[in-house]
């Protein structure tokens, strides 16, 4: 923990994104103050439906980031299929088509790396399921800023290898459950 | 703190490339010319990118290189072929209108966005009557443009790419296959203009019917998109048609007012009449 007032919040997932996060996203209230950031590894040739799934169920407004989009409270943004997301110094979210990063577009790393530069000790950095490696640097980027790092403990993910790369490369992250990230992120706001 | 110090670095090798090259990277969306810059640094092998700077200063032929770093994207022929079939379908029977036709590729990289446009217009029998002008800022990127070779291992998906586009003819028409490479037709390039062009320092230069900037203003900050957007603007003719990248959207940019939806899930545009 570091003494920074949180400001946003970035998750990365893989394989069995859609049942983690269908586990924290919709317990957060409308008005959540953090706005949350997400890159799911999806495939680059079609629509992905993962941000109108998740808004059947969520309080909060969820949809696809588009280009220059500035950041606001209530909302959380998926990185578009064949897109790397980043954040800007200034709060807005920009898109790229710059190479794919362990064969992904969208990039976790590519998310967290610019994200930590833009919020530094205000960000929470969130690793869930995956079957990659993808995160562990980005994760550890956010860690190097003074930024709070959050792994999904590997036994209860669907997919361990990313948390558990995440964990190597960030020995001091805080290790939950799905249910303890999501009472994590409710808290944390009222900090 | 050591962050601070780096974007320091960063901004000044900017300023510098810009003095010393005229190349102005400064009004770059930050987060992916800092990604990019760390990539060229580590690649050429400076421990900073103060040690780039001065590098770049006093040894020109290191300009070349590091532009490739910052400026080549590499894309598809037909790329997001629901686009093509929405040219194709909606505004190639408005350009059928016109006794001779101006298309600009605006960002062209090495080519594959071109190719898609000449094609598609010869199969449509309006490649005769058309002048494209393919611009870039990196001449390495431009003179692969020009030559229009690929790698062979791409064709399976351009080939994938012009079907779903709605295709007229086979692509293999327009390639000659050796080595390992692809070689596009040079009639290809018979009305073609390749040109050194910047939409962030230069000007108009024709009046044109169909702009098409695809994944170019997402690398820019909102000042400077504003600013190429307001330059394709005045290059279009009254009802010209502008085709953005699928992700990008017109309703942060100052000049919205002054194009109309005309396709909108594909981002193309038409300027209003007004």
């Amino acid at each position: 923990m570091n003494g920074a007032k949180a400001e946003a919040v970035v998750i990365g997932a893989s394989a069995g994104a859609t049942e983690a996060l269908s586990a924290i996203l919709p317990l957060l209230p409308a008005d959540y103050a953090l706005p949350v950031m997400i890159v799911v590894h999806v495939p680059p040739d079609r629509k992905s439906v993962l941000a109108e799934l998740l808004q059947a169920k969520c309080r909060l407004e969820v949809h696809e980031a588009a280009d220059k989009e500035p950041i606001g409270r209530g909302t959380a943004y998926f990185a578009p299929p064949d897109y790397h997301l980043l954040v800007e110094r200034n709060k807005c979210l920009s898109l790229s088509n710059d190479d794919p990063v362990f064969y992904s577009r969208p990039s976790i790393d590519v998310l967290f790396e610019s994200a930590a530069d833009a919020y530094g000790p205000s960000l929470i950095g969130i690793v869930l399921t995956g079957a990659n490696q993808d995160a562990a640097k980005g994760l550890r980027a956010v860690v190097e800023a003074g930024g709070t790092a959050i792994v999904q403990s590997p036994e209860g993910a669907y997919a361990s290898a990313m948390p558990e790369a995440a964990i190597a490369e960030c020995p001091g992250a805080r290790v939950l459950s799905l249910s303890e990230i999501a009472a994590y992120l409710q808290e944390i706001e009222k900090a | 703190m050591l962050e601070k110090v780096e974007d320091l670095e960063i901004r000044l090798l900017l300023e510098a490339l810009y003095q010393r090259y005229h190349y102005d990277f400064r009004n770059y969306a930050q987060a992916s010319i800092k990604r990019r810059l760390k990539q060229a640094r580590e690649q050429m092998g400076f421990r900073s990118f103060s040690a780039l700077q001065d590098g770049l200063l006093h040894r020109p032929a290191l300009l070349s290189p590091l532009l490739n770093y910052l400026t080549v994207h590499v894309s598809e022929l037909f790329r997001d072929p629901s686009y093509f079939r929405a040219i194709r379908e909606k505004v190639v029977p408005h350009l059928r209108t016109y006794p001779s036709l101006k298309i600009w590729i605006a960002g062209c990289s090495t080519g594959e966005e071109l190719y898609s446009f000449v094609i598609l217009f010869r199969e449509e029998g309006l490649e005769q009557r058309t002048l494209f002008y393919a611009t870039d800022i990196n001449q390495d990127a431009l003179a692969k443009a020009e030559a229009g070779i690929y790698d062979l291992d791409r064709i399976q998906l351009f080939t994938e790419n012009h079907r779903k586009s709605g295709g007229k003819s086979s692509l293999s028409d327009y390639y000659s296959a050796a080595y390992g490479k692809a070689s596009f037709d040079k009639s290809l390039r018979k009305h073609v203009v390749f040109s050194d062009h910047s939409l962030v320092s230069d000007a108009v230069f024709a009046e044109m019917h169909l702009v098409s900037c695809r994944n170019v203003l997402i690398y820019f900050d909102r000042g400077l998109q504003d600013r190429a957007l307001g330059l394709i603007k005045d290059s279009l003719a009254r009802k010209g048609f502008l085709g953005l990248g699928s992700k990008e959207s017109m309703r942060f940019f100052q000049h919205a007012d002054s194009f109309t939806e005309c396709v909108r899930d594909e981002k193309i545009y038409q300027k209003s009449s007004k």
